[in-house]
């Protein structure tokens, strides 16, 4: 050990430039944003809450294959069907644990007619675990809440599937 | 305001005892408040050092953070794991604010301004600081698991060993301010070191390198940075605090921002001149004294947050080396060369 | 009157916690119903106006040792059973100690109450109420009892030395961490920055 590194560590020599240096970190301009109230933009391709989307007449699109149910590696995706009175098939059920997904975004891959998404949504916090398990009613209704963001998404990212 | 009670037709023991209760209450509330600006302020200067914004959504520049947060802990289950022993688990959080509480009755605030003027100040601050590990020891071995007895082991170990180089720097102050009341180590600072003009044995040059060890060992003994090793969160979850929720938590965390603003106030009593201003000039003591103290008081916590947002936490053992081989030998050192000092130039003079 | 109130609460406590110390059956419980009487010991210290005693009391007993006490006490592992075993067959002794202290007390207290040579009443510390007893026990302490005192000193420091050299052991096969080395070892000590030529392995 030399003369010069004790002086140094007894007169804290390198704690005071640590210190220095973050006084100036102090004083610099913030780097992150002001968050409720500012956002970043979000890719289209990002996997956020759940949605059910509509035809444009306002028919929904699932016909209840069970693909993403099946493909669903947490597990969190619930389906029951029936056929409708027009004969047609359609879901009864349709429940999604969304403490159990993990966002893959599986069940919008396997979707053949694009009708479970996920959105750009990622502000869905709940007060209670039970709101956190969506039912088809909540499903479909975040899919008219969302559909023109979700349709320009998949739009933007037509060009690269 | 005993005499002004005493003047209502009360008795004296009555009167006197109205009277501490009304002093306990004017310094308590006051404190519980600063409490929760100091946790604003701190993560408000810890955020701006990391280049992040910190609270700044509830109220007026989120100032109002801390009362939301104090809301939303009050409104929690109070959960007591099923395996604990109740009464200590439930006492301990009781017992850290107390302790946090009860030593700010010999701070002087101001010439003439605390609750107590006792002979023995500094020792009693010692001693009511020596009580703080018990709060730690028993939430960790009450809570009956293994991170928190951990933590407890550790705080106690930490606390103990701190506390040593602690006692040797308060006598240094105090073999050159000769009387343990706090206020006399305050006034014994006026204008007398470097040149007569400045206030405070930290300007004094034999008293600097131990008004240094002393901020270093309070930052240990409040486990703060880079010494937090008690609630080292990558090794022992929440530490002692693992099993807590709600109020008893609340408390803990009270107690444990208390201590840190406990802290600052002693650094600026001891070696930084109190409520006297920095320098010995007569425009300056038109400034309110305790206006001073809280300014001190303020700049001190201000380097306890300056020093969490820079240096890393400490392993355990380079924490008791420094403890107990450079904390203990320097601070000893100090006492002789203090000491003889004292001999030196005072020998002959009456205390 | 709340001086009164005062020593027969601090009384009280220190009288029912030390027969909880002994009578509790968990070992934690015992240390922490000794700390709160140790507490209580030392507000009777502030009453009889010997607060540099009782400051003593607390941050020696109640802020070291005690915390040592709690330290091994939380750590060990204790077999009750064991512990009980023997109680019948030392109970006797133990009984008849504890009869000759009591009868100890009795005659001290209450005989030197009866030739009149302590007043329960009066605080007997501070001779001179302006001197405050810190500056009194030092001026006996470093005067009076200069040599008794060094000497109990210079006793603490041999106990002090002998401990650690009884219990210290120099381990040969430990490789401890040097720390110092730790420290002072700096980028350049580690690191060298060297400029690979393509295609080739780096001789180190």
């Amino acid at each position: 050990m030399s003369v010069a590194q004790t002086i140094r560590s007894f007169t804290l020599w390198e704690f005071i430039g640590a210190h220095l240096k973050t006084l100036s970190y102090f004083f610099k301009a913030k780097a992150t944003i002001n968050y409720p109230y500012e956002h970043n933009p979000v890719s289209p391709r990002f996997r956020g809450e759940h949605a059910l989307r509509r035809y444009p007449n306002g028919e929904e699109r699932c016909i209840a294959c069970k693909l993403c149910e099946a493909i669903c590696p947490a597990l969190a995706i619930t389906i029951e069907a029936e056929p409708r009175d027009d004969g047609s098939r359609r879901t009864t059920r349709y429940d999604i644990d969304m403490t159990k997904c993990i966002y893959c975004g599986l069940c919008q891959e396997a979707c053949p007619v694009d009708a479970i998404v996920e959105g750009p949504n990622f502000e869905f916090s709940t007060e209670t675990r039970e709101e956190l398990i969506y039912q088809k009613d909540k499903l479909l209704e975040n899919g008219d809440r969302w559909e023109r963001a979700i349709a320009a998404n998949l739009a933007a990212d037509a060009p690269y599937r | 305001m005993t005499a002004w009670f005493e003047s209502l037709g009360m008795m004296h023991g009555w009167a006197w005892f109205l009277a501490t209760i009304i002093g306990i209450l004017v310094i308590a509330l006051p404190l519980m408040l600063a409490v929760a600006m100091i946790i604003y302020a701190d993560r408000k200067i810890w955020a701006a050092m990391a280049l992040r914004r910190g609270p700044n959504v509830v109220g007026p520049l989120g100032l109002l953070q801390s009362f939301a947060d104090g809301l939303k802990v009050f409104l929690q289950e109070t959960i007591i794991p099923s395996s604990s022993n109740k009464v200590l688990f439930l006492m301990a959080p009781i017992i850290t604010f107390t302790v946090a509480l009860i030593v700010w009755a010999v701070i002087p605030f101001q010439a003439g301004v605390l609750l107590a003027n006792i002979n023995v100040g500094l020792l009693y601050v010692l001693a009511a600081s020596s009580l703080g590990v018990y709060g730690i020891i028993l939430a960790g071995w009450a809570s009956n698991s293994k991170y928190p007895f951990y933590s407890a082991i550790r705080a106690a170990a930490q606390m103990v060993s701190y506390e040593v180089s602690i006692g040797f720097v308060l006598i240094s102050v105090v073999l050159w301010a000769g009387t343990f009341n706090l206020t006399g180590i305050v006034e014994a600072q006026r204008g007398v070191y470097g040149f007569g003009i400045f206030n405070g044995f930290g300007f004094n040059l034999l008293l600097f390198p131990m008004s240094v060890v002393f901020f270093i060992s309070s930052l240990a003994e409040t486990q703060r940075a880079p010494f937090d090793l008690t609630e080292a969160e990558s090794e022992l979850v929440a530490g002692y605090q693992t099993e807590y929720s709600s109020m008893s938590f609340a408390l803990f965390w009270l107690g444990e921002y208390a201590n840190v603003i406990l802290m600052c106030a002693l650094n600026a009593v001891l070696f930084w001149g109190g409520y006297l201003p920095p320098f010995d000039w007569a425009p300056l003591y038109a400034v309110p004294g305790i206006i001073w103290m809280l300014a001190k008081m303020s700049f001190f916590f201000f380097l306890f947050s300056w020093v969490k947002a820079t240096v890393p936490r400490y392993r355990y053992d380079q924490l008791m080396r420094l403890g107990w081989k450079i904390f203990l030998p320097l601070s000893l050192i100090f006492v002789v060369l203090v000491s003889g000092f004292l001999m030196f130039t005072r020998f002959g003079v009456p205390a | 009157m709340i001086q009164a109130i005062a020593f027969y609460l601090f009384a009280a406590v220190v009288l029912i916690s030390a027969a909880m110390t002994i009578s509790a059956r968990n070992p934690v419980h015992s240390v922490l119903w000794l700390i709160l009487a140790f507490f209580n010991a030392a507000g009777l210290m502030v009453l009889v106006g010997a607060e540099f005693i009782a400051m003593l009391l607390v941050i020696v007993y109640v802020g070291a040792v005690a915390v040592l006490f709690l330290f091994v006490v939380m750590m060990l592992d204790i077999d009750f059973a064991e512990l009980r075993a023997g109680f019948v067959k030392y109970f006797w002794i133990g009984f008849a100690l504890a009869l000759g202290l009591v009868a100890e007390i009795v005659f001290y207290a209450f005989g030197s109450v009866w030739t009149g040579s302590l007043q329960l009443a009066k605080p007997i510390a501070p001779v001179d109420p302006s001197v405050p007893n810190i500056q009194a026990i030092g001026e006996l302490l470093y005067t009076r009892y200069l040599f008794v005192f060094e000497g109990a000193g210079l006793v603490l420091l041999v106990a002090m030395i002998g401990a650690i050299v009884l219990t210290h052991r120099q381990r040969k096969d430990a490789r401890p961490q040097k720390i110092s080395r730790q420290i002072n070892r700096r980028a350049k000590d580690a690191i060298r920055n060297v400029d690979a030529p393509v295609g080739q392995g780096v001789e180190l």
